[in-house]
């Protein structure tokens, strides 16, 4: 078979909570047997579908990477319905069918001050993107969410680069997030923003980004069924109009490339190729 | 048994195993995960003259043992999948099979005509699950002298092409309609398209797809597709194409066994991209295990006393 090891049956190695408030909160580490992949890029994602879906969910679930090392594939899962709440019940040696890595990741400039913008579980691409930056001195993050602290893999990840966190408890809370945002934002005028969170919070970003002078990536959480860019439930537009499937084009996306996140509002001109956007 | 292959009508097949419209790409999207050339057939993405974007977000929607979708037929036209995807395709080992699909009968026509010069398609499928505008937009699938003239129309500019007419199952009597189209002239049927379906969320109130209903898909319409690819082989002579929730060897036999000439699977794609490859391997050993010789012995030969 044509590269046989994109689709593989794995078994689980270890499921355990960043802490008993991650696994109060349905937040949990998955670690899979990597079935032989090579190099992946963070914002890359994976398809998993446990054997015990049986027939009755159809679907993978779209997993970002967490981390790859030879041996291990890990991902941050948060329990969001039955799908995730399965994929968290797993135990060492329960298999599941994984494909591959999939589609684009974040951009990576060594030289480029560079914000990393996570939003609750979106903190997992970040995990790795650190791990491979070059320069982890040229990185900052800021990390929104509602469970507690202690739930999230972030004081590891903060061990190594500049980083603060808010704690969204009130509704108050969201302004006081939004003016960090904006002031972060603003002192980063000409370098990379990178963001992973809920989609409202990445339209503001890519806002804020814009009226900063900021380039920015948004890493999308699209419903799919596929992964392969066959099924057509992840489509975004493009700037100009034109759908994309989020699981091959993206799932990161510079702002500018998509019409729901101000793409073609300051770009003009035409791109060449296929509309269907493979 | 050797021999897997499988002849209907003038489309030669390797073995018997197609990858439905809709579910598998322009076929190239899963390279990646096995040999295409090992597959019996692909059909690939409806095809229609111009580029079309498809329906708003959401269109897919998961449900038990299956999935509903509305995805509105996007697809990149066909003359763009005529010059830069089929050259990549491996049509050569493996049918290629171009779904149709139109508003008007002149412009499946038209469909028809720029793809009967084609060397690399194998044969036209012609989605009859769509709306004919001309009619108000009842389903060309849903009346038998519609499905009908359809067949006819594309017939008449498919040259050599073996004519597929896919039928739907939300009709009252599928035998009725596969009678009309095969009287028009179609070379194969194949069945059955999605059941008409919808989801709705108690929570935000919503229907979970943008254009409210959509069609499922998946094992949980396999006894109705089984029962619909039944009555139509006994109303029938030309050879017909199973498909609806198929996930396995065994499933793919019982279309056979109630008379089917070939499967075609579509939403177990989803359930794994290597699905396809998979299958057209583990059918020789279930078939030696139930001691099949020949397709000619075990098609059709369900025991109904």
């Amino acid at each position: 078979m044509a590269d046989a090891g994109r689709c593989r049956e794995v078994a689980v190695l270890a499921r355990e909570g960043a802490s008993p408030e991650g696994e109060r909160h349905g937040l949990w580490r998955l670690a899979v047997e990597n079935p032989g992949w090579g190099k992946a890029v963070a914002g890359q994602f994976a398809m998993l579908r446990p054997v015990c879906f049986g027939r009755e969910l159809t679907w993978a679930r779209p997993l970002s990477l967490f981390g790859v090392t030879p041996t291990r594939v890990e991902f941050f899962v948060q329990v969001a319905g039955r799908g995730t709440a399965h994929l968290a019940a797993m135990n060492p040696g329960d298999r599941l069918v994984m494909w591959g890595p999939l589609g684009r990741g974040f951009a990576v400039e060594p030289d480029t001050p560079t914000l990393l913008l996570a939003g609750g579980v979106g903190l997992a691409p970040f995990a790795p993107y650190i791990a491979a930056h070059p320069r982890p001195e040229n990185l900052r993050l800021i990390f929104g969410h509602r469970p507690p602290l202690a739930a999230y893999p972030f004081a590891e990840m903060a061990a190594t680069i500049q980083a603060e966190s808010f704690h969204e408890e009130k509704p108050g809370d969201l302004d006081r997030f939004t003016a960090l945002l904006r002031e972060r934002i603003a002192a980063h005028a000409g370098g990379l923003v990178l963001a992973c969170g809920p989609r409202p919070f990445l339209s503001a970003v890519a806002g804020m980004g814009r009226e900063a002078g900021a380039r920015v990536q948004v890493s999308l959480e699209n419903r799919m069924a596929c992964g392969v860019g066959a099924c057509l439930g992840c489509v975004e537009k493009d700037a100009l109009g034109e759908p994309v499937q989020t699981c091959v084009r993206g799932p990161v996306f510079w702002a500018s490339e998509l019409e729901a996140f101000g793409g073609g509002l300051e770009t003009s001109g035409s791109r060449e190729g296929c509309t269907c956007g493979n | 048994m050797r021999e897997l292959g499988v002849a209907l009508a003038g489309l030669h097949l390797k073995n018997p195993v197609i990858t439905a419209s809709g579910t598998f790409g322009y076929g190239l999207e899963f390279s990646r995960y096995g040999e295409l050339a090992a597959l019996g057939g692909i059909c690939v993405k409806g095809l229609s003259l111009k580029p079309r974007q498809g329906n708003p977000m959401p269109r897919v929607a998961e449900t038990a043992c299956g999935m509903l979708n509305a995805i509105g037929l996007q697809n990149c036209g066909v003359e763009t999948f005529v010059r830069d995807k089929l050259p990549f395709l491996p049509w050569r080992d493996t049918a290629v099979i171009a779904n149709l699909y139109a508003c008007a009968a002149e412009e499946f026509a038209e469909l028809a005509g720029v793809l009967a010069a084609e060397e690399g398609i194998a044969a036209l499928e012609v989605n009859i699950s769509c709306p004919n505008v001309r009619a108000g937009g009842i389903l060309f699938g849903q009346d038998p002298a519609m499905a009908a003239r359809v067949t006819e129309a594309v017939k008449k500019r498919a040259g050599t092409k073996p004519v597929m007419v896919k039928l739907s199952p939300n009709v009252t009597d599928i035998a009725a309609v596969a009678r009309a189209v095969e009287s028009a002239g179609a070379d194969i049927l194949s069945l059955v398209n999605t059941l008409s379906g919808m989801s709705v969320d108690v929570f935000s109130r919503r229907p979970r797809l943008a254009n409210v209903i959509g069609g499922l898909s998946g094992p949980a319409i396999k006894p109705v597709a089984l029962r619909c690819v039944w009555q139509v082989c006994r109303a029938v002579g030309i050879p017909v194409v199973g498909m609806g929730g198929i996930a396995s060897a065994e499933d793919a036999l019982e279309f056979i066994l109630v008379g089917a000439h070939a499967v075609q699977v579509g939403t177990a794609n989803f359930l794994r991209p290597d699905f396809a490859f998979h299958l057209v391997e583990e059918l020789p050993p279930l078939l030696e295990r139930l001691g099949v010789s020949s397709w000619e012995e075990f098609r059709g030969g369900l025991r109904v006393e």
